[in-house]
Parts: C-alpha cells; sequence; structure tokens
C-alpha cells in the first residue's frame, strides 16, 4: 500500500527554494554595518599615498583637535600592542614537491599599521578613532605624515633586477621563493619531441568586489577581558585563532561572529590590518569600535587576485598528441604575504597539463615583492591560471598541426575514468569524462553551423568576424587531506566540522564549521540533513559562522564547503542514525539487523507499522527513560571529516564572440557551459554558482584588470574605471551538465563554486583569436579590451591601418 | 563615500536659486546629482554649500515652441528619453538621453545638469552642439540666451557665471536623418568617442560633432566641410579625428580615440543617411 508522505522521497537533486533568499531580500539580512551598539567608536585609516615611502613622523596635532576625535595612533604609538605581525600560514617555499630543495621563503614582517615605511599605495600608516564615521574620515585627512618618497617596484619583471629598490629592508632580496617540481624526463621529451609550442600569457591584477565592503565591530567586555569580534570574513575560525596569536589575547577569550556576509570570492579569507587594529583599540579604550571599508579603499586595501605572468610549453608529436608540459610562472605577491598569498599559484602548479595525458612534467614559480597591493586568492586561485595557460597552448598546438580545436582535444583527453586515476602531475584525479560533456556542449552551441557562419563572413571579408573557443577544464576542490597540506606546508588542516542536535520536538539543529557568505549552504545542508534524518526540510536549522555555536571548523574557501564540510554532515547523520537505530530496536524489541531505513524510518522487516523515526528515537533520547543500557542520554553527534584527496571538477566551455575588426569591440553572441560537478545538492544552486562564476570569468576575460602608473598609483581607482561588467555586458548563459560522482566521498559530490571562473577566460580569448585568424593574430592578453583587439589587429597587418 | 562637511539649501525656483547663489561663495547648485555628488564622495568636489533646486519643479518639460522645441533644463534623461514630441520633432535628443548610463541615473540625471557640468565625455552636450541648440541662462540682471557652440569652455568648464543658472535647452524641430553612435565598453560606461550626425536637406550640410574627443564636445569640421565639397560619406569621414586632442583615460588612449572616431563618423553618417 503506498504511503502518504508528508516530504519528497528526496530533497537531494531537486531545486529546493533557498532559505536564505526571503531574509535577504526583504533586506532582513544584518550585515557588520546594520549592527550597532551603544557607545561605539569609528575607526578611519589614513592610507599612504605613495607606494613606497620612508615614514619620518605623523603630526596628529590637527586631527586630534577636530570634533569627536577620541584618538589618534601612528604605527608606532602601536608598536607594543602586538604579540605579532598579521600571520601568512602558507610559508609555501621550504620545499619543493615532493623533494625538499628549495630555501625557506622571505617573510617580511608585516605590521597592521606601517611603523617605518609604506610598502604599497593603501598601507595603513595610522588611524584615527572618533566618535562617528564622517568624525573619523574628516579627522584623518588632517593627520599630517611626513613621508620621504622612495623608488617602487611596480613591475614585477624588474623586481629582481640589479639596482631594483629593495622593499624589505630586513630581508635580503625582493624574491619570495621559488618553488619546482619535476615529473618524468621533461628535458628529454622537450628536446626530442618533434615539435614545441611556447607561449608567454598574462593574467591581469584583478580586484575583487564583493557586494560588501569588509567591516569589522570588536565589542569588548573589560571586566572578562573577552571580545566578540565581528567581521565580514569567510574564515570566523581562522580569524580567531590567528587574531589571537597576533594580539596576545587568549583564544578561549575571543569570539569570532561572521553574520551575514555579501560575497568574498576569496577576499574575505584573510586576516586583515582593519580586523588587527580595531581588536587592538577595543583592548585600549575598552569601548567598542567599527570600521566600515569604502569602495575606494577596498580598491586599495583589500587583496588583489592574479598577477601573473607564464611561459608555457607543450612538447607534441607532429600530429598534435602532447607528451610534456613545461611551465613557468613569475607571480607578484605585492607588497606583503597575505594569509594564502604564497600559496595561491602553487593551488594551480598541479593542473597545467588541464585534462590530457601527458608523460612529462614540469612546473616552476617564482615569486617576488612589489610595492602593489598585496596578491590573494581570489575565486578560482591557481586554477584559473593553469586552465588559461594549457587551454591557450591547447588551442595554439591545434593551428600549429593545422587541426581543429576539438579535435586535438579528443586526441589528448585522459580517457574516461570512475576510479582515482594518477596524472602527470602526481594527483590522483578522482573520475571523468571529458569527452562527454564536450559533445554534449558542441551540440548545444551548435558548432558546426557556427563554424559554417564563420567560412562564409572570412568569405565576404565581413567587418564584424565570428570567432568559437573552446575550454575543456578541470579544477580541484577541497584542500586535503591534511598530511598533503602539510607537505605543501600549509598552516592549516584540511578537514571540517558538522554536529547534528536533535532536538526533544523532532526539530533538527546542523552546525557546520564553513562559513557561508552568499553559496546557500543552509539550503544544501537543510536537504542533506532532512534526507539522512527522515525530517522535512523546515525541521533543519543550520548554524554557521559563530565559533561560540560552532567552534570547529576550516570555514569556506576554495569550493570547499560541500565537498569537505557536507561531507562531514553527512557522516555526522550516519552517526544520529546508527544511535536511533539502537534505540528503535531497544524499543521495538527486536534486533538492529531486523530494521531497516525506510521511507526516513526505521521499519522492522516485514511490519512497517512497527517503526520509529528520528523524532521518536530524539525524544526518548532526551527523556533517557528506558534507553538501551549504557547509552548516553541526548541525540547529538559530531563529524569531523579529512578528506583522503581533492576533488575534481570539469567540464566543457564553449563561447562565441563577434569581433568587430574595425573598432576592436567584442560581443559575446553565444556561451555554453556543460559543467561536470558530480553528484548535485541543488540544481538551482548549481546553475546560480555557474552564471556568477562565467560572469567573473569573462570580466578578466574582457574587462578587469588594475592599471597602476610607474609610480604604483592605482589608476583603475573606481567602478567608472575599473571594468566590472554587469548584466547589460553579458549574453544569456546555456548551461547543462554531466555527472561522475566523485570516487573521493560517499556522495560522489565535487564542488562548483569556481568551475565558471576557472573555465571561461581560455574559452572567450581563444575565441577571439579563432575570430581574428584571417587576419594573422595568434596571440592577445587579457582584458581582451577594443583598444587592445584594435592595435593587435593594426600590430599583425604589420602597422598597416 | 563620505563627502566633506557642506551646508544645504532648497531653492523654492529659479529666481530663488539665483538669490540663494548670491548669498554663498563657493555654492554648487545640486539637480540630479549623478555627476556632483560622486565627485563629493571621492572628496574631489567639496562645495561649501549645496543649493538643491531639484524640487523646482516648473523646469522640468518639454515643450513645442513653434519652429523650436524648449527643454526645461531639470527634465530628467528619462522624461526626455520617452517624451513625444522629441521622438517625433527631434528624435536625437530622446535617443541620445536613453544612451546615458544606467536606468537609475537616467531617472536622477537631468538634461540641463549634463549641459551646465560641462564634461566632454557626456552625450548630451555632444548632441546639443550637433543641433546649435540655444540655451537659455538666468542670472541676478536677468535672462539671456547663448549658443551651444559658444557655451562649452573645456573640461568642466561652461559659460555660467557664479550666480547663473541654465534654466532651459530651445532645439530645432529636424525632418532628415540623424545619428548617435556612442562607442563604450559596457553599457553604463562614457563614451570612449560618441558622434552625432544631424543632416540638413541632403548630405552635403550635415553637422557633425564628437563626444570625448577633446576638451569640449566638438563639430568635425573636416567632415562637415568634405561632405559640403560634395564627397561620399566614407571618404568624409576619415576626416572625423582632424584637429582633435582627446584625453588618454583608462577607457582609451588618445591615438585610439582618434582612430576609431573615423570609423564611427562613417557608420554614423551611413545610419542617419538610411533614416
Amino acid at each position: 500500500m503506498a504511503q502518504v508522505v508528508e516530504r519528497p522521497e528526496r530533497y537531494v537533486g531537486g531545486g529546493v527554494p533557498r532559505k536564505e533568499d526571503p531574509e535577504l531580500i526583504t533586506g532582513q539580512a544584518k550585515y557588520i554595518d546594520d549592527i550597532n551598539v551603544q557607545g561605539m567608536l569609528w575607526m578611519a585609516f589614513v592610507r599612504s599615498p605613495f607606494a613606497h615611502a620612508r615614514i619620518n613622523g605623523v603630526d596628529a596635532a590637527r586631527a586630534n583637535d577636530m570634533p569627536g576625535v577620541v584618538a589618534v595612533y601612528s604605527g608606532a604609538d602601536l608598536a607594543d600592542d602586538w604579540a605579532g605581525g598579521l600571520p601568512c600560514a602558507w610559508p609555501i617555499a621550504g620545499r619543493s614537491f615532493p623533494e625538499p630543495t628549495t630555501e625557506d621563503p622571505r617573510m617580511p614582517n608585516h605590521w597592521p599599521v606601517a611603523k617605518d615605511k609604506a610598502c604599497f599605495a593603501g598601507d595603513p600608516v595610522a588611524v584615527v578613532v572618533a566618535d562617528s564615521r564622517a568624525h573619523a574620515k574628516d579627522a584623518a585627512e588632517l593627520v599630517d605624515v611626513d613621508y620621504e618618497p622612495l623608488d617602487a617596484v611596480v613591475d614585477p619583471e624588474r623586481a629582481l633586477d640589479e639596482g631594483a629598490p629593495q622593499i624589505h629592508e630586513d630581508l635580503d632580496s625582493n624574491e619570495a621563493y621559488v618553488w619546482s617540481m619535476n615529473n618524468g624526463d621533461v628535458d628529454k621529451v622537450f628536446s626530442e619531441a618533434a615539435l614545441v609550442v611556447k607561449e608567454r600569457y598574462r593574467h591581469p591584477r584583478l580586484i575583487p568586489n564583493a557586494m560588501e565592503p569588509r567591516g569589522v565591530l570588536v565589542v569588548p567586555a573589560p571586566a572578562q577581558e573577552e571580545y566578540v569580534l565581528y567581521s565580514a570574513t569567510q574564515v570566523p575560525h581562522i580569524l580567531r585563532t590567528t587574531l589571537a596569536m597576533s594580539l596576545g589575547i587568549p583564544e578561549s577569550k575571543l569570539r569570532v561572529i561572521a553574520p551575514d556576509v555579501g560575497g568574498g570570492f576569496g577576499s574575505k579569507l584573510n586576516v586583515y590590518s582593519e580586523e588587527a587594529v580595531g581588536l587592538a583599540l577595543a583592548r585600549k579604550l575598552n569601548a567598542p569600535v567599527k570600521w566600515i571599508e569604502e569602495r575606494s579603499e577596498n580598491y586599495l586595501a583589500t587583496i588583489h587576485g592574479r598577477g601573473v605572468i607564464q611561459d608555457m610549453e607543450v612538447a607534441a608529436t607532429e600530429e598534435g598528441k602532447i607528451l610534456g608540459v613545461r611551465v613557468k610562472l613569475l607571480a607578484d605577491m605585492g607588497a606583503y604575504l597575505q594569509l594564502v598569498t604564497p600559496g595561491i599559484p602553487i593551488l594551480g602548479a598541479f593542473l597545467y597539463h588541464g585534462v590530457y595525458d601527458v608523460q612529462a612534467y614540469s612546473f616552476t614559480c617564482q615569486s617576488v615583492f612589489t610595492n602593489l597591493t598585496p596578491t590573494d586568492a581570489y575565486r578560482g586561485a591557481g586554477r584559473p591560471e593553469a586552465t588559461y595557460a594549457i587551454e591557450r597552448i591547447v588551442d595554439a598546438l591545434a593551428r600549429r598541426v593545422g587541426r581543429d580545436p576539438v579535435e586535438i582535444r579528443r586526441m589528448n583527453f585522459i580517457a574516461p575514468f570512475d576510479q582515482p586515476r594518477e596524472v602527470a602531475s602526481g594527483l590522483q584525479f578522482d573520475s571523468g569524462n571529458y569527452g562527454a560533456s564536450l559533445d554534449k556542449a558542441l551540440d548545444m552551441v551548435g558548432y558546426d553551423l557556427l563554424r559554417k557562419d564563420q567560412a562564409e563572413r572570412r568569405q565576404r571579408g565581413d567587418a564584424k568576424q565570428l570567432g568559437i573557443g573552446l575550454s575543456t577544464y578541470i579544477e580541484m576542490c577541497g584542500l586535503a587531506p591534511s598530511q598533503v597540506l602539510a607537505a605543501l606546508k600549509y598552516g592549516a588542516g584540511g578537514w571540517d566540522a558538522a554536529t547534528i542536535r536533535c532536538l526533544p520536538t523532532g526539530k533538527v539543529t546542523v552546525v557546520t564549521g564553513t562559513s557561508p557568505h552568499g553559496q546557500g549552504h543552509v539550503t544544501s545542508w537543510s536537504q542533506i540533513a532532512a534526507d539522512a534524518l527522515g525530517v522535512p526540510i523546515e525541521d533543519v536549522e543550520v548554524l554557521h559562522g559563530d565559533t561560540a555555536i560552532s567552534p570547529l571548523g576550516m570555514d569556506t574557501y576554495g569550493s570547499r564547503s560541500l565537498s569537505v564540510g557536507g561531507i562531514a554532515l553527512h557522516f555526522a547523520a550516519e552517526k544520529i542514525r546508527d544511535k536511533v537505530k539502537k534505540i528503535a530496536a531497544h524499543e521495538l524489541e527486536v534486533s538492529e539487523e531486523d530494521l531497516e531505513w525506510t521511507d526516513g524510518k526505521f521499519q522492522v522487516r516485514g511490519a512497517p507499522d512497527k517503526a520509529k523515526t528520528v523524532a521518536d528515537a530524539a525524544f526518548s533520547a532526551w527523556t533517557a527513560h528506558s534507553l538501551p543500557e549504557g547509552m548516553e542520554p541526548g541525540l547529538e553527534a559530531t563529524f569531523v571529516f579529512d578528506p583522503p584527496n581533492f576533488t575534481f571538477p570539469s567540464g566543457a566551455h564553449i563561447c562565441a564572440v563577434e569581433v568587430d575588426t574595425e573598432t576592436g569591440l567584442v560581443d559575446i553572441v553565444k556561451y555554453v557551459a556543460v559543467d561536470d560537478c558530480g553528484n548535485q545538492i541543488n540544481p538551482v544552486i548549481v546553475a546560480g554558482q555557474v552564471h556568477g562564476g562565467i560572469a567573473q570569468g569573462i570580466a578578466e576575460a574582457l574587462y578587469e584588470e588594475a592599471v597602476f602608473d610607474e609610480n604604483g598609483t592605482l589608476t583603475t581607482s573606481h567602478m567608472g574605471y575599473y571594468r566590472v561588467p554587469s548584466a547589460a555586458e553579458l549574453p544569456s548563459f546555456d548551461i547543462d551538465s554531466t555527472v561522475t560522482p566523485s570516487s573521493t566521498n560517499p556522495m560522489g559530490v565535487k564542488g562548483i563554486g569556481e568551475a565558471g571562473t576557472i573555465a571561461a577566460p581560455p574559452a572567450v580569448v581563444n575565441a577571439v583569436i579563432d575570430a581574428l585568424q584571417p587576419l594573422g593574430v595568434n596571440h592577445i592578453d587579457m582584458p581582451v579590451t577594443p583598444e587592445r583587439v584594435f592595435s593587435t589587429i593594426a600590430e599583425a597587418k604589420g602597422g598597416r591601418q | 563615500m563620505i563627502p566633506a562637511p557642506f551646508d544645504y539649501e532648497v531653492a523654492e525656483s529659479a529666481e530663488h536659486a539665483v538669490e540663494l547663489l548670491g548669498q554663498h561663495d563657493d555654492a554648487k547648485l545640486l539637480a540630479g546629482g549623478h555627476s556632483l555628488l560622486p565627485l563629493m564622495k571621492l572628496r574631489l568636489a567639496s562645495p561649501s554649500v549645496l543649493i538643491d533646486i531639484g524640487r523646482v519643479s516648473d523646469l522640468s518639460y518639454v515643450r513645442d515652441a513653434g519652429d523650436r522645441i524648449a527643454i526645461g533644463a531639470l527634465t530628467c534623461y528619462e522624461d526626455a528619453h520617452f517624451d513625444e514630441t522629441l521622438k517625433s520633432s527631434c528624435p536625437i535628443v530622446a535617443h541620445a538621453a536613453g544612451e546615458v548610463g544606467d536606468p537609475q541615473v537616467r531617472n536622477r540625471g537631468t538634461i540641463g545638469g549634463s549641459v551646465a557640468h560641462g564634461d566632454p565625455a557626456s552625450d548630451i552636450p555632444t548632441i546639443m552642439l550637433a543641433l546649435n541648440a540655444e540655451f537659455v541662462v538666468r542670472g541676478p540682471t536677468g535672462e539671456r540666451t547663448i549658443a551651444a557652440a559658444d557655451f562649452f569652455k573645456g573640461v568642466f568648464e561652461v559659460d555660467l557665471a557664479p550666480q547663473e543658472i541654465l534654466t532651459e535647452m530651445r532645439v530645432p524641430k529636424t525632418s532628415s536623418g540623424w545619428s548617435y553612435l556612442k562607442f563604450h565598453h559596457r553599457a553604463q560606461d562614457w563614451a570612449t568617442v560618441g558622434v552625432a550626425v544631424v543632416l540638413g536637406d541632403g548630405s552635403n550640410n550635415a553637422s557633425v560633432a564628437l563626444t570625448s574627443m577633446g576638451e569640449r564636445p566638438l563639430r568635425a569640421q573636416g567632415v562637415e566641410e568634405a561632405l559640403a565639397a560634395g564627397e561620399d560619406p566614407a571618404s568624409a569621414a576619415r576626416r572625423a579625428a582632424e584637429g582633435t586632442n582627446p584625453v588618454s583615460d583608462p577607457m582609451g588612449s588618445s591615438e585610439y580615440r582618434r582612430q576609431i572616431a573615423p570609423v564611427l563618423t562613417r557608420r554614423a553618417l551611413e545610419e542617419a543617411l538610411s533614416r
């Protein structure tokens, strides 16, 4: 007899509406700026206008006379407030992989407020505290800093020149580190190959534009010497541990809360000056202290992304079979090593062969300091760089051997597999079928028709030429396991935690160690828990982002949340079910073997009316009137999951562009994405991630670049000049997916947060180059602005206009 | 994000605004605020007082004035864009107003504000120049009119005395072809280059004006001369960059602007001739 169930058979896999949205779209969300407490003071930072300058003195007299000003502090004034500088948790060099061969990285002192020297334009040199934001800001303009401007290193390629200005006087060079790895006989493969294709690619510096800028509020409880620090952060747990160390505050006395956070894209995976100074001043002044970043400060003082130059080579047969990959990176660290700055290029180190089967692999990264804003993680972090290089050069190889880009990819793909498979870089890919997603994408985009249209336009010599670009990408999510991270010198583990607490009324509280800031974890985690425990999704509450509520966690970055934190939840639910099963067996007076989990409850085999739900067991566990002998009361479980491996999402993106050869304007006419993120918990959330990701990838390809002048002053200092695209510039995305469940975790999930940003840039740039083939263009750098296209065409024509 | 402190006054009428301007040094008129307020938030402008003329509702109109159309200075872009009189009798203004910024900007920003601001990267001044528009200005001693060709002096510099307020723009009714091609990277960007074409009774007396090609909106005199001399549009357009000295900024180098101006001028002429 069919039973009427109050809940769908499965929430997982369905497009459940996001639980977060009613609050967000009705303005009830609480961001830092919405949190105000009695007696709160405001900070405003005085920032160096020079990229490199000695600080000979800070005169706060005029500022101190301004209305509402409480105090003004220079870096020297605060020198004794720090137990340590701002943390860098990923001193990557230390060894090359896997053999230790290189020196430790050069780690400069990084004080929250610069004391002797400002090392980039935007470096904080003083802080004003006042009774209002406006008063603080007005007074900050009147702090007189005696700067002695110094020559600046603006171009990373000049950082190691003889006579280049030495940025950090506590170090002996502007080089941060060199890190390399080699697998296979690379030199032999390259020297014996029929052909070698070598190209140089540049990744512009990008400015993360989270919708909510950064912000911090520190509320002290002076009698207890306790502090609550609210921050618009992705990493409340990491922030708590590292700030406790930098400030010399017992970690147990510091509670960090990430309230509603309006996006991060990696930029809030950090420990910033303003957070450390806020905590120091709340301690010093015994008063709540707040700071909200201005957008123009965001552009200067929040980390930048990318900033990498790649010399990329492939060795291949005459037919175009790739034999080896060799790449040398020059990575711009900026002025300081922020939380994971050195590790970012290394996140791509294992992926420069992409989805292609090669024999020999070599990666080297040289990282240098410059007098520019520090770089660090930005959506994709290392993987967009790798994907761009291999996908660009595969197209270059196709042109060299006269094959279609589709054909060259098919002949080089790693064959389909569903169990871990070692690849040339030494990683174990989890599962993949790269041809399947490409075939689907080709079908969706109408590849043959596009090629026909292209041929006709070329024939006619149209001003607007059509180009088609492919990107068959792979990335890696869920940085793990912890032992591998140790080998990479990452300062923390790769695990995450989940707690399930079944309340006596049958409601369920899930506590996660991940820290969502727009992703929709509350919804996805509710789906997982509801299915695993047989409860309606409305009965699941998900708590996060508060170290007092969720003490165990490693936060949210690198598309790790589902493949690590989500799996922790899966296993925590298994622990709950194990206990429920014991209680059910005890109460139904059967053995556990006689019970089966069906329709969200434990039933006695063959007697479906004899059953116990999780809610039944939760009540029994709470009353504890008749539990099995020796069982602890309560129904609660925590699981900490340390994955055995990364997960490897992949897919195929195809972009068709129309290029106006007379003006250089590029218009995307079609964009197809087939992503494989393994099993999907919520396809609507997946689609949202894909849309946003592609938009950000297109932004890098066509629009965005942080441009500095020769003095190191940011010229794209506002949104009028730094071109974040809007919906008006973007095409409709035609998206679909293939599913190859991950072999790394029991849910078969991989991750989707960064895929679009990783996949899109080479698809777009390859399309532009393809369009310009009749004009002899084989290379163009990002961002592909109209002017750059125009001048590239002019150059290809030999200067003829 | 946070402007420097300033005082704020509300003007009840154009006359009142002129009076208030007389009472304060370093005052700025606030209309839609979409050019002024961003400058103030970046502290690139810090007037000591703002005189808000946004409530002077009788300066927001589009009126048929016989052979001309009168546009009140406080008419917002969006109203101009959808105005039936403009759409039928001077469509280039309605079209260009719809090319400015984004919907939020178009609903707040005003036609008169754009003209008085004198930004060479703005669309409306170029359109006014191409149309040989006339501006009505009120000051302490009464009204005067001034031709668009004489009004724009330089970057953010126009022929307005400290106590004067622009009240009306008068544009001719047009019956022949026109075009405004705004080349920009993003929809909401200023024009890298803009080309306005208003044809007379044939292509040989077209007026052609350029956005972002110098310190103020410019007439493309070389193109106009070539057309008057009977050259075909494609060859006349080649002279579009003649005598121009556009700025280099993150939207495009001076050289690039000079290179694409002829292409856009050719296309604008072709579009105007096809209308």
